[in-house]
């Protein structure tokens, strides 16, 4: 099973019904497997703040959500995640290519990745950060955790877990 | 008129139906004229109540009407491509455009100078997008509730406010009241 169809099946066994995704080169199988997935309605959007919009609103319908997106959108949703998904106690986990680490071909990458982890950090957002393909074994339970506790959770994937993958 | 005068005239046809309020004045004014569980008050978050709505629709099968300012949907342009191309027929979209920025002050948006957000949201795909004057706003609100097609509603109408307490309610209150009511009408 390659890892994009694992993160899938994560997906799937926890009850996400509905993913919306902005796209990166790293996340491209998985996005590909989320749009073939016939238990997952996906909605591309145009912006991370866009996605968590239909993200609670899914939610709130009654179908569990996610969002696929990268690392620089941390820096276009804080606003989003503390004054709707935050204050009003959504989950949302958050599968995030974390651009900028090492193996990084684009030098502005990093300057956003020097400050994800802190950002996440200040907004008390449970974050985890695979960089070895065995990393994703605890997908299932980060994911189970975020709608048990009913916060956003970050899940870091850098290059160096998906050349592995 | 001006936006709460429409919100008065809607609330006969809309208080029994899933409303996603927008933030700030229009939301504490239906929470005055009409608190309903079935509203869903926005208390932050300046542009999201159209990608509310839209995921609601998309979940589940109740009818959901959006209510959306002029400055709001500017501020998040890219949800009228996503509502485009992922049509949900229990949506309506009501954008009531007074042109201006009402809970900061009545600043002016473009959309009340040369923009027309309807033919934006024509141009970006929505196949039904009805312009109205403000006092045309229910009967259009009621065609589209009476009909199965997504409707994307611009009611232009005069800029200005009344005075309204802000809403006391939490929001994880706000919520869960508001899904209560939503599971209710999917069992």
């Amino acid at each position: 099973m390659s890892i994009n169809q694992k993160i899938v099946n994560d997906f799937i066994k926890n009850k996400i019904e509905f993913v919306t995704t902005v796209p990166c080169k790293q996340l491209a199988g998985v996005i590909d497997e989320i749009e073939g997935s016939k238990d997952i309605y996906h909605i591309p959007s145009n912006k991370e703040d866009e996605g968590m919009g239909l993200c609670a609103g899914a939610y709130m319908g009654g179908k569990r959500s996610a969002i696929i997106m990268q690392n620089t959108a941390i820096g276009v949703t804080i606003n989003t995640l503390v004054t709707l998904i935050q204050y009003y106690n959504i989950p949302l986990p958050m599968l995030i290519s974390y651009r900028g680490e090492i193996g990084e071909p684009v030098a502005c990458q990093v300057e956003m990745a020097v400050h994800t982890k802190a950002l996440l950090d200040q907004l008390n957002i449970p974050t985890y950060h695979f960089h070895t393909k065995s990393d994703a074994d605890e997908l299932d339970a980060i994911l189970n955790h975020s709608f048990m506790a009913k916060k956003p959770v970050a899940i870091l994937t850098d290059a160096s877990f998906w050349q592995g993958a | 008129m001006i936006r709460s005068d429409v919100l008065k005239t809607l609330i006969p046809m809309i208080s029994d139906q899933l409303v996603v309020s927008n933030i700030g004045l229009p939301s504490q004014e239906l929470h005055l004229l009409d608190d309903q569980p079935t509203n869903f008050y926005m208390l932050g978050t300046m542009g999201l109540s159209s990608s509310i709505g839209l995921g609601l629709a998309l979940a589940q099968k109740a009818k959901v009407i959006a209510i959306d300012g002029d400055g709001s949907v500017l501020t998040n342009f890219g949800t009228l491509p996503t509502i485009a191309n992922n049509p949900a027929d229990n949506f309506i979209l009501l954008i009531i455009d007074n042109g201006s920025y009402g809970s900061t002050g009545d600043q002016p948006t473009y959309a009340g100078m040369k923009t027309s957000l309807a033919k934006v949201a024509e141009a970006c795909g929505c196949d039904n997008v009805v312009e109205c004057p403000a006092e045309d706003t229910a009967a259009a609100v009621k065609a589209a509730l009476d009909g199965d097609k997504m409707t994307i509603i611009v009611s232009k109408c005069e800029s200005g406010n009344i005075k309204v307490p802000v809403i006391d309610m939490d929001a994880p209150v706000i919520r869960h009241r508001f899904m209560a009511e939503v599971s209710r009408r999917n069992a």
